[in-house]
């Protein structure tokens, strides 16, 4: 009975008992139920551990692999973390409701199968979505049912590819694919929604940094990397994985440059960063797929903490617009200490976690010369130290002083931060233990002369870059628009219309219909004229449009789509 | 005292950044002097050459800046574009 003693079942048992126990014991419950997960999750050995059946599948929960436990140790490592950051400050249901995400985040690891997989994937979507609704303000409500349609319509669109590719093969075992029919297309569109592919990259910035501080810092860490997880076991070597992830890479950049809000850049250098990674999975190599591993692995820390030193600014002064910051480092230094080091672990510097594992993909790219490729990495890992490395702290922590004087991180948020911000520096400086690891065999070394040297001139000149622009830079309050401005205005005016020409039109033509019916003594109403009350009810209903009924009309086309396939 | 009115912490004063300039200068132009003594050849040829991460990531980074400077000009609104308050 051991193997149903798994860690997530561990974390998902844990979260009654964070609701219903109080004080010491509460606390007790949040720290240690995410370490004995991360002890579990080396427990698992490599292959199935436990199977059933389902109908004709083969159901698998459990199945062990190097890069399962990776991924598995990593997150819930996370949990941990980001425990010990929230448990006094957040409401107990946050943490519950995060709790059960990360849960959902190590099922995904170690399904061995599609059906579990999703089960978990949905799972993941529901209480990420309550994540953000725990931010509590309006805002996060809206933000966070955009959230919410946004994965279901992404989850819809996996399950009908998992659906197809089962009535395909009769199986459902997770194995490498290539996008070459329906339901493989389907599959990786649905994965590609998570990892905030091009043309929905905005959901993530839209909604991360409407969440509670304590609450970004666990949407940071799980969604998009449990996407990467799957992509590199079941895309690796996908070919359009290239340039949609040179396209996030740069996207990232951009927005993350023209934002004002602190923690939107940060959402924004995660479509950044998940952007190498599945730029690597598209080089597909062993070592491509090693660095994208490594790279998660490390990203996954220094966002966190990048998130948490952001997270701790927003707590303490209610702030998170650039514009109204500036100056913290004088009140808040290990605030600041660690979000430096998170700023310069995102940057690639040498002896920081991210220049062992980015430089990883950089060589794959270089192995296969891809030449392009190669260097619009390069190019985005100066703009990364332009956007996140150094913009990020500058405009928080120095820049003016803004006259706020807030008091430094609680203890337990400070412990966490420097937590991980000791993990970014040993896994810079000792990184053969996170390469020992990796999936496949490692044969790389990051800190040769010519590549520390590279990288440095690269970064250090950036921040010249920086600096010497800094007049362009000039933060604005504004917001900038992206491609869900179809979706969130667009689409809205135009179901408008369409509403108001119907019922034009209806009126219109009943109108005509009384008048050449006029020999009947019906009253006007009867025939078709729309009372106000009608009227208003409609409309209501158009404006809904978008979400109750895409969800119909999604459920319509599914089965139709297996009521034709069977037949 | 830190966080006095009067804003006076070494940070800030003017003295302290030019030095932190000079420093930064020093180290830039020792990244690239550094490149003389250890030789190394790019993957590509062109990424060998003395100083081609220096203008490279320099250059990336001017271009990005104008990118965005010009979208930007297309792209940005108020923030209460969707009409919502944002705190």
């Amino acid at each position: 009975m051991i193997e149903w003693l798994s860690p997530t079942m561990v974390l998902l048992a844990s979260t009654p008992l964070i609701g219903l126990l109080r004080g010491h014991f509460r606390a007790t419950v949040i720290l240690v139920a995410p370490l004995i997960s991360l002890w579990l999750v080396w427990q698992v050995p490599d292959g199935v551990v436990m199977a059933l059946s389902f109908f004709e599948y083969r159901i698998e929960p459990i199945e062990g692999s190097a890069l399962r436990r990776l991924f598995a140790t990593i997150f819930a490592l996370m949990t941990f973390v980001g425990g010990l950051y929230a448990f006094r400050q957040s409401r107990w249901y946050e943490i519950a409701a995060g709790y059960v995400y990360a849960a959902g985040a190590i099922g995904v690891c170690f399904a061995g199968d599609l059906i579990t997989l999703f089960i978990y994937w949905e799972l993941m979507a529901l209480f990420s979505t309550i994540v953000i609704w725990c931010g509590g303000t309006s805002a996060a409500r809206q933000a966070g049912i955009r959230y919410a349609t946004m994965h279901l319509l992404g989850g819809t669109i996996l399950m009908i590819g998992i659906i197809s590719l089962a009535l395909e093969s009769g199986s459902v075992d997770i194995v490498p694919l290539r996008a070459s029919d329906f339901s493989t297309w389907m599959i990786l569109i649905g994965l590609l929604v998570n990892v905030a592919a091009p043309p929905v990259s905005a959901w993530l910035a839209d909604a991360y940094p409407e969440a509670s501080p304590t609450g970004s810092v666990f949407l940071s860490a799980f969604t998009t990397k449990t996407a990467v997880f799957t992509l590199i076991l079941m895309f690796p070597g996908e070919p359009i994985l290239i340039p949609v992830g040179l396209y996030m890479v740069m996207y990232g950049i951009i927005y993350a440059l023209l934002e004002n809000d602190a923690r939107r850049i940060l959402a924004y250098s995660i479509v950044n960063q998940v952007g190498f990674m599945v730029c690597a999975i598209g080089i597909g190599t062993e070592l491509a797929l090693n660095g994208a591993a490594a790279h998660a692995f490390a990203h996954i820390i220094y966002k966190a903490l990048l998130f948490m030193s952001a997270g701790v600014v927003v707590y303490r002064t209610g702030i998170s617009k650039c514009t109204d910051l500036g100056g913290l480092f004088r009140t808040m230094p290990i605030t600041m200490v660690c979000g430096v080091i998170g700023a310069l672990a995102i940057s690639g510097f040498p002896l920081t976690s991210g220049f062992t594992t980015k430089t990883m993909i950089s060589q794959a790219a270089a192995n296969e010369s891809l030449v392009a490729v190669y260097f619009l990495l390069a190019a985005a890992s100066a703009g990364v130290f332009l956007h996140a490395g150094i913009k990020f702290p500058w405009f928080v922590f120095f820049q003016k002083d803004s006259g706020l004087r807030p008091k430094d991180a609680p203890w337990n948020m400070s412990a966490a931060m420097i937590l991980f911000a000791a993990l970014c520096i040993f896994i810079g400086v000792f990184p053969e233990l996170l390469y020992r690891h990796l999936p496949y065999a490692v044969d790389f070394n990051a800190y040769t002369p010519t590549k520390v040297i590279y990288y440095l001139q690269l970064l250090m000149f950036s921040g010249l870059a920086f600096f010497l622009l800094l007049p362009l830079m000039r933060r604005t309050r504004t917001i900038s628009l992206d491609i869900d401005w179809l979706w969130r205005v667009a689409l809205v005016a135009l179901s408008r219309n369409l509403s108001s020409w119907v019922q034009a039109t209806t009126v219109h033509l009943n109108t005509r219909r009384v008048r050449w019916l006029g020999q009947f003594n019906e009253r006007p109403s009867e025939l078709g004229y729309v009372t106000r009350k009608q009227k208003v009810l409609r409309i209501d209903l158009w404006r809904n449009w978008s979400i109750g009924s895409t969800a119909l009309w999604i459920a319509v086309l599914l089965i139709s789509y297996v009521a034709i396939y069977v037949t | 005292m830190v966080g006095s009115i009067k804003d006076d912490h070494w940070l800030e004063r003017p003295k302290t950044i030019k030095r932190l300039w000079y420093g930064f200068v020093i180290l830039l132009l020792l990244s690239v002097v550094a490149q003389l003594f250890i030789g190394g050849k790019g993957y590509f040829g062109i990424d060998g050459w003395i100083g081609f991460g220096a203008g490279f990531g320099f250059l990336a980074c001017v271009v990005m800046v104008i990118t965005a400077k010009i979208l930007g000009k297309v792209l940005k609104r108020e923030e209460s574009f969707y009409g919502e308050s944002d705190d």
